[in-house]
């Protein structure tokens, strides 16, 4: 209990100082990307970079509020903060206001909020609380099927405020599941699952003739080589017993998951996330929707080269080229402007904010913390995949920020909470004795 | 637990290979690919919006009322804009220096790095001119546009106009940009989804020199343009100009509807104007002139004015009499002018005598049966009873309701019913005595032409009528919209309508009828006059009619204002109307002549 009166003592300096550089990057870029030669002064409240150095303020204030806390208080009231962002949730889902086709916002008189950025450090909370309870077992059912309604409530919530791209960040948590005993099966089963989906939408589309008599389409030839290939299994390892019954249900479920591909994808997705999927597998060309924003940022980021053009020598990110390019494409900015040398700088600063955080949680008494620790590397690296991937063509087009980087009020703080609570946690690891 | 440990390493492991595989996928991007980079040099992009040729409109024998010419604006891109030889610029445009300042002002205020529109509507001539020298002004182009344009000068209540967008539409509405143009009025705002095509969008390629280098991504990303729909309205542009010209010098309105269809044929207002006055960047100079005139020449008086009836009305109290029973062909009234006015006649021995004779005091004994029909024993409660279902009744007619016109500025009309009258006069504080003036159609009613017209259009039909309506096709399609195929039943028996009907022909062809002048030689023309009391003027003159009497082809109202008794002025004028559809010519140029010459503007207000 020493040093109680100090709020900064024991926090992990090299965390603040990578997440101040990320703040930074991120201001700098905004005002790259909507600079024009007509708004001189920064704090040029009607302009998005005079807007976001409001919000970097507040992000900070709560950055200093989280560590006056006691740590112990995110422990305790884990499931009570959990329960009102649930109940958020569900409100703006009756009384939210609908911005760009996502119900997920409060509108408060010309300021707007958006709950589901907060259920992120919410639902980490929960799922450390109720992991790091005595006698949890990963390989039971009962923790699997509790864990997974924990991730599942919000997720579902944020879906039905058509914000898909919010909520496929609730997948991230398999890593905390895996690192806390979750099945390394699992996650290869879960992999083998993507990789036969994406696989029988590739082929699906192509013929095959055989002896000029026979055709197959693609996703039948698939089923044919996965049924002889499990024939081969069954014969070589007729010796074991039971062996049979495994392939064979391995068989059945794999043809059963090519089968339902054309259900899920022409009835189950929207057509717009069924057209990304496509245009990202290059299946179908889309110059105009999506293909066309990658496009667009990719010559961006291409045209900065090694060195870049220099800040706010950029051309590409001025207005009509790149969409969205102080939210979801605010990297093209840094690629352009700061060319692969900004670009590795980047990566290189977000890859070692993941490891310090898996470092900084691997050594905590409390399980507790530990597990959140994941929670907030997971999902932070989350959206850096999809987010850079993105514009980089290597993800699909999925509007999520970029952690403390993107533009915009509740994607900061809400990443700056998620943050502060680990390094608040980190820094009483001392005083924990469980 | 040690081997879930060592799980960290495989997390940390992914971390590591993403970072990895994007930083190759960067390296590749920013130094080894040159495509990018290549791309960005011609990356100054201009995007050209491809306006659609907005639909043409004809009329229903295929002349063509309403086609596009091309324009084009010059517009600027501020921040491509480099030094230049200003003056130069300023001589090929034909304006002075200042101006040029400030539009490039403005242009910079707005965006330095959207494109604003520099000059509107250059014409084709300056355009040929202007476009081989732009090259050297790096930062300008011209886009193309349409103008419409109104070959026959006439309908332009009908038609209406486009006009810029204003910013609340933008809002609303995704489609619209702000510059773009949108039907305001008429046809054109009516049916403007139809009409405004699809805006297509050009991307070109253009080099630090201001000269286009072909389209970008081989045009995968262009949009077509697609052309708005051609449309056929109903009228007849012959009969429409004929009105017009007949409506000269005169205020009022025509309205002929086709009965078998409730197709308008025509739909005059005047006075009027000239369409082409509100075309481009005219209405901003013609519109205030044009909405300041006295005379109000934008309003719609087919649609939008509201008079009593005045006579016409007799044909439906006759009809709702019979059908309630109170009355039978047969029943004659005495003219017992202290009831309420009249001219002196024979009394009127049935129904086809009142008509032809117009005889007041014989429809306030058949509205006063109407009304009191015995089913209550307080006057009072018995006559509210009564309107009650007389409103009901008069409103099957399409009286007192908004027709579902395609035109959209359109008034109701309005029969007084009983809440009304219980807030003028208090509950129980009125009876028949109180509002008989409703019998002869005045009073606290009131009609729009083209009612006045649909009820002509339903006398000929005996007893129903399909909404009236402008739009005869959609090019390509076979579809018009369905309500107006449905018919609607005004819910009098058939039985009824001779003895109306052949009053309304005796009210042309017989001695003693009210309206001789309509008289067409070898059509049997039917007719009622009307005169709408005006408290601020001479009354208003009325006729409505339909011709001919057996297979009606054409029902009409005609209303002229401060012209005083109907079969004066309304009537003749009806009948040549009639007589220009039905045969194409006109008999008696006298008839003609005199309507031609007639000023009806500048009679005075009667004290
Ligand atoms: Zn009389």
């Amino acid at each position: 209990m020493r040093n109680q009166r100090n709020i900064f003592a024991n926090i992990d300096w090299i965390t603040v100082l990578i997440y101040l550089a990320l703040v930074l990057i991120g201001w700098i870029s905004i005002y790259a990307a909507v600079y024009n030669e007509e708004h001189h002064s920064i704090f040029d409240i009607s302009q998005r970079y005079g807007k976001q150095l409001l919000w970097i303020g507040l992000a900070l204030v709560l950055a200093i509020i989280i560590l006056i806390f006691e740590g112990q208080f995110f422990t305790s009231f884990a499931y009570p903060i959990y329960g009102s962002v649930i109940l958020l949730l569900i409100a703006v889902l009756l009384v939210g206001a609908e911005i760009k086709g996502a119900k997920s916002w409060f509108q408060i008189g010309g300021f707007a909020l958006q709950p589901s950025e907060f259920a992120k450090f919410a639902t980490g909370l929960a799922l450390a609380k109720y992991l790091s309870t005595l006698n949890i077992n990963m390989k039971d059912l009962r923790t699997k099927v509790i864990a997974s309604v924990i991730i599942g409530i919000p997720a579902v919530l944020i879906l039905l405020q058509n914000d898909t791209g919010s909520t496929l960040v609730y997948a991230s948590f398999v890593f905390v599941l895996y690192r806390e005993g979750l099945s390394g099966n699992i996650l290869l089963l879960g992999l083998y699952v993507a990789f036969l989906f994406v696989l029988s939408l590739l082929l699906r589309i192509n013929d095959f003739t055989f002896f000029d008599s026979i055709t197959l389409s693609g996703d039948q030839l698939l089923m044919i080589i996965l049924t002889m290939v499990a024939a081969l299994l069954i014969y070589w390892t007729r010796k074991l017993k039971k062996a049979w019954m495994v392939i064979s249900f391995a068989l059945i479920m794999s043809l059963g998951l090519i089968f339902s591909v054309d259900y899920i994808f022409e009835k189950v997705l929207e057509p717009h996330q069924s057209k990304r999927i496509n245009v990202l597998l290059g299946i179908e060309s889309d110059p105009h929707g999506a293909g066309y924003n990658v496009n667009q940022s990719l010559i961006a980021i291409g045209s900065g080269e090694f060195v870049g053009k220099g800040f706010l020598q950029g051309t590409q990110t001025k207005f009509d080229f790149v969409p969205e390019q102080s939210t979801d494409f605010i990297f093209c900015t840094i690629g352009e402007e700061w060319g692969f040398l900004g670009s590795f700088f980047l990566v290189a600063l977000y890859i070692g904010l993941f490891l310090r955080i898996i470092f900084l949680a691997e050594r905590q008494r409390s399980i507790f913390s530990r597990i959140y620790g994941y929670a907030v590397a997971s999902i932070l690296f989350f959206h850096f995949l999809i987010n850079i991937g993105m514009t980089i063509g290597l993800a699909p087009v999925i509007g999520i920020p970029l952690p403390f980087i993107s533009y915009g009020g509740s994607s900061l703080w809400s990443f700056t909470i998620l943050l502060f609570i680990f390094i608040k946690l980190d820094s009483e690891r001392i005083n924990v004795l469980r | 637990m040690n081997n879930l440990n060592e799980r960290k390493f495989i997390v940390g492991l992914i971390f590591l290979i993403v970072g990895f595989v994007y930083l190759i996928r960067l390296f590749n991007v920013q130094v080894i690919n040159r495509k990018y980079k290549a791309d960005s040099d011609h990356n100054v992009l201009r995007v050209i919006t491809e306006y659609p040729a907005r639909g043409l409109i004809y009329d229903r024998k295929g002349k063509l009322l309403v086609y596009n010419e091309a324009a084009y604006d010059l517009m600027v891109v501020p921040r491509q804009v480099a030094e230049m030889d200003t003056l130069g610029f300023c001589d090929l445009l034909g304006i002075p220096y200042e101006d040029f300042i400030q539009k490039l002002t403005t242009a910079r205020n707005y965006s330095r790095y959207k494109p604003s529109v520099f000059e509107k509507e250059i014409s084709a001539e300056s355009y040929a001119q202007i476009q081989e020298k732009l090259f050297a002004y790096s930062g300008f182009y011209v886009q193309r546009r349409t103008l419409r344009k109104y070959p026959r000068k006439s309908a332009a209540h009908v038609l209406g106009y486009i006009g810029e967008v204003d910013a609340a539409t933008v809002e609303k509405n995704k489609y619209y940009k702000s510059g773009d143009y949108i039907g305001k009025s008429g046809l054109e705002l009516a049916y403007e989804e139809l009409l405004r095509g699809k805006r297509g969008v050009k991307r070109i390629l253009v080099d630090v020199h201001n000269r286009e280098k072909g389209s970008y991504e081989d045009g995968n990303l262009d949009t077509l343009a697609v052309t708005g729909q051609t449309i056929i309205t109903t009228l007849d542009a012959e009969l429409q100009e004929y009105g017009e010209l007949l409506m000269k010098n005169k205020k009022g309105s025509i309205v002929a509807i086709e009965p078998e269809t409730g197709e308008i044929l025509a739909l005059v207002s005047s006075p009027n104007y000239d369409p082409n006055l509100l075309v481009g960047r005219d209405v901003k100079k013609n519109y205030p002139v044009l909405s300041k005139d006295s005379l109000n020449p934008l309003f719609n008086r087919a649609l939008m004015a509201q008079y009593p009836p005045g006579s016409t009305f007799k044909t439906l109290q006759a009809l709702i009499g019979m059908q309630d029973g109170v009355i039978t062909e047969h029943s004659g009234f005495p003219c017992i002018k202290s009831y309420v006015g009249c001219h002196n006649h024979p009394a009127a021995q049935n129904v086809e005598q009142s008509i032809k004779m117009s005889c007041n005091p014989y429809y306030y004994s058949v509205f006063k049966r109407i009304l009191m029909q015995d089913k209550s024993k307080s006057i009072f409660k018995d006559s509210e009873i009564g309107l009650a279902k007389w409103n009901k009744q008069v409103k099957k007619f399409g009286l007192g309701q908004r027709l579902a016109t395609d035109l959209p500025a359109i008034k109701s009309g309005f029969i007084p019913d009983v809440n009304f009258y219980n807030k003028w006069y208090g509950e129980g504080r009125w009876a028949f005595s109180t509002i008989y003036s409703l019998s002869i159609g005045q009073g606290e009613i009131g009609v729009i032409p083209l009612q006045m017209a649909n009820l002509g259009a339903i006398l000929a039909n005996r007893g129903y009528y399909y909404t009236p309506h402008l739009i005869k096709e959609i090019k390509n399609t076979d579809t018009i919209p369905s309500i107006y195929r449905i018919k609607n039943d005004v819910g009098i028996e058939q039985k009824y309508f001779p003895p109306v009907i052949t009053g309304m022909n005796k009210v042309i062809e017989e001695a003693g009828g009210t309206a001789r002048r309509a008289k067409i030689d070898s059509i049997a023309v039917c007719g009622k006059t009307g005169t709408a009391q005006n408290p601020h003027g001479e009354d208003h003159s009325i006729f409505m009619a339909f011709a001919p009497m057996d297979s009606p082809k054409i029902a009409i109202a005609v209303y002229i204002e401060n012209a005083g008794f109907g079969g004066t002025w309304a009537a003749p004028l009806a009948s040549l109307m009639m007589e220009k559809y039905l045969t194409g010519k006109i008999k008696d140029q006298a008839k003609e002549t005199r309507i031609l010459e007639a000023n009806l503007m500048d009679v005075k207000p009667k004290k």
